[in-house]
């Protein structure tokens, strides 16, 4: 109990989850000894010993497919990918494997398994260290994608995840690991891997993010509200897959106004799907034309143009006035 | 000159094999050798998957079966490392091991359902830990380790066997699972079916080792090579692996060196990119009739043991084909319903409009 960071309530979840389940276990890179670039395993390995804190090979194909072996067995790996950058060589692992497992042999085998990186930019970090890439993950079906936003939630999914039977990719937004702290209780309590989260209610538009983001969406909100008088419904969506579409739609059914804000590039971004939902099945209740607030659909630049890159509260603000103008 | 130069490590591949390729001993056999029956189980093993092979690959020429890949000449890696298994040992098959899924009592009519196009050929009930077959070439051998580690994490005495081909030992898969195996001495072997052919890249195209065991070295284990046409050396070989594994001395890379005696699939046609005299003249070292030769030198074989294998197999093989084609494929939802272990409510609307449309 106290008050955490969100890298803080990551590391206070998987504690709970070792010293839960024997079944649980941790591999991957710098984990051990280290603790974690970010110190999100930091005092595991003392505590839970190298076989269930286990530092690997430099191998992100191994890490995952290694994963799936454990999870067949009935282990509960939870497996660290250093930076989302270097997660691409387990995607085959995750995409012909972790995610097909269950159905290919019609419930024989399955893949209890999540895999964790830390995602987003931010941090003035180097090249391929902050790119969003999760809808890569939210477009392969047998998967779950999970993505915290503060520290309460990231200890309450991350349980939820391990806690799965199903295979869960576990994106922590690394700018907000240590932005701010707050009360966290040690209670082993998860929260649901199927439910948005509305962070304040309001009635005159609704702005859907999740991750970093949800820092700027938040600031326009408080900006709104103060200067325009608009109160704005933030909802954090927290699963991008399975997507709680139902939260969303009656928020907008309510508002008749949605702002998208993501980091990642906007074409084929997961603000697509949600837009597309809305337009399945919330047109008619719809005042002004869904808008999304994404960074271009360029690479991520390096650290001197990155804050022309990430979307910004002035950004959602101006996003949200222009679609107040419609009647 | 620089300052030193010396001779910091040095190896060996060795290569065992036991019978020529006219079933004559090569030397002492291995004391399992002694026991004919078990020698006959081996053979009847090897015959059953040639049977089921021609069966498969006359079904789909005639429309009954999709896309199937025959082991046709390679029969013995697949009977030799299985039959070194012990039951609680979990094997991760390549697609082109029906002949040790069969040895581990999987089914001909499983193999069939699969390649015939459902997914419940691999849901077997006889080794309910073994994996599917793998498909995407390679991705497998991470799985056998991560199935090694949990044995090794449980203090189990049990071994992974994990299969592939001379191709699969390019991925970086392969070289990652044998680095993982190493450091974490972990109780599994690899056999790869080095058939000389990735559908049409020969094996001086695929990699210019001198073999393939030898990669086992750069990551620490043992690597040895052996004659993958003489199932007794297979399975000696691989019997020595396992007992290894199991009494935590470590992984082992087993080469097993073979030939591709048909085409890749029922896809591809091997007359465009190879001679047909290579292809003759591997008949004359394929492993069954090599094994039949011993036994009949041995005294421990004739005619009407002959005759009645052939007579089993054949029936075997013809029931599971009828059992297959009677089988009443699954209702168009089954592609929901092991997605999840519980359908997310997303999902539910989907699966409705599917049923819909199926009924429809």
């Amino acid at each position: 109990m106290g008050e955490l960071t969100m890298v803080e309530a990551v590391a206070m979840a998987l504690a709970r989850a070792l010293d839960e389940d024997p079944d649980v276990v941790l591999l991957g890179e710098d984990i051990g000894r280290d603790g974690g670039v970010f110190r999100a395993t930091a005092g595991l390995l003392d505590r839970f010993g190298a076989d269930r804190v286990r530092d690997t090979p430099l191998a992100e194909s191994a890490i995952a497919g290694v994963s799936v072996g454990m999870a067949a067995q009935g282990l509960r790996p939870v497996c660290e990918i250093q930076f989302m950058g270097f997660v691409y060589p387990a995607l085959d692992q995750m995409l012909s494997h972790a995610a097909r497992l269950r159905n290919r042999t019609r419930g024989r085998l399955s893949c209890p398994m999540v895999l964790r990186a830390p995602y987003g930019g931010g941090i003035h970090a180097p090249e391929h260290h902050s790119e969003s890439t999760e809808a890569l993950f939210a477009h392969i079906p047998g998967l779950r994608v999970v993505i915290p936003s503060s520290p309460v939630r990231a200890y309450g999914l991350l349980l939820a995840a391990i806690r799965d039977p199903d295979p869960v990719v576990f994106l922590e937004p690394k700018r907000i690991y240590r932005a701010v702290r707050e009360e966290v209780a040690d209670d082993g309590a998860a929260l649901p891997l199927d439910r948005c989260a509305v962070l304040c209610r309001g009635s005159d538009v609704t702005l859907v993010s999740w991750g970093a983001m949800l820092t700027e969406t938040l600031d326009a909100a408080d900006a709104l509200s103060a200067e325009d008088g608009i109160e704005a419904e933030v909802i954090d969506v927290c699963t991008l897959k399975p997507l709680d579409a139902a939260t969303i739609r009656a928020s907008v059914e309510r508002t008749g106004r949605c702002v998208i804000v993501h980091e990642a590039a906007r074409t084929g971004g997961f603000g697509a799907e949600i837009a597309a939902r809305l337009a399945e099945t919330a047109l008619v209740s719809l005042l002004a034309p869904v808008v999304r607030v994404t960074a271009p659909d360029t690479v991520v630049p390096l650290l001197k143009l990155e804050r022309h890159y990430m979307p910004a509260a002035a950004d959602i603000v101006a996003a949200v006035r222009r679609t107040m103008e419609y009647a | 000159m620089p300052g030193t130069v010396e001779t910091v490590a040095s190896f060996s591949i060795r290569r065992t094999a036991c019978l020529d390729a006219d079933g004559r001993p090569l030397g002492p056999l291995p004391e399992f050798a002694a026991d004919t029956d078990f020698l006959a189980r081996l053979y009847r093993g090897m015959v059953l998957t040639r049977i089921f092979d021609e069966k498969a690959v006359a079904l789909q020429r005639t429309g009954r079966l999709g896309t199937f890949a025959s082991s046709l000449g390679q029969e013995a890696v697949a009977v030799g490392a299985a039959s070194a298994m012990r039951p609680e040992d979990v094997l991760l098959p390549s697609f082109r091991d029906q002949g040790a899924q069969f040895w581990r009592g999987g089914t001909p009519e499983e193999c069939l359902l699969y390649w015939g196009g459902s997914e419940r050929g691999s849901r077997s009930a006889a080794a309910p830990e073994d994996f599917p077959i793998c498909i995407p070439v390679g991705t497998q051998f991470p799985h056998a380790v991560g199935v090694a580690t949990a044995f090794a994490l449980r203090r189990q005495p049990r071994v992974a066997l994990v299969m592939g081909g001379d191709g699969a030992t390019s991925r970086g898969d392969f070289a990652e699972a044998l680095v993982f195996a190493g450091v974490w001495t972990l109780p599994v072997v690899f056999v790869i079916a080095n058939n000389q052919w990735a559908i049409s890249v020969p094996r001086s195209q695929q990699c210019a080792a001198q073999t393939l065991a030898q990669k086992a070295i750069a990551a620490g284990i043992e690597g040895a090579q052996v004659d993958g046409n003489d199932v007794i050396a297979v399975h000696h070989a691989c019997d020595r692996a396992l007992d290894r594994a199991r009494r935590g001395g470590g992984a082992t890379l087993i080469e097993a060196v073979t030939y591709r005696i048909t085409d890749h699939t029922t896809a591809d046609d091997a007359r465009r990119y190879r001679d047909d005299a290579e292809v003759s003249a591997s008949w004359k070292r394929e492993p069954v009739a090599r094994l039949r030769n011993y036994l009949v030198a041995q005294g421990a074989w004739a005619k009407p043991d002959e005759e009645r294998v052939l007579a089993e197999c054949r029936a075997t093989v013809e029931a599971a084909a009828e059992a297959y084609l009677a089988a009443e494929p699954e209702p168009a939802t089954a592609m929901f319903d092991d997605l999840y272990a519980a359908l997310p409510e997303d999902l539910q609307a989907q699966r409705a409009a599917v049923r819909e449309r199926a009924d429809g």
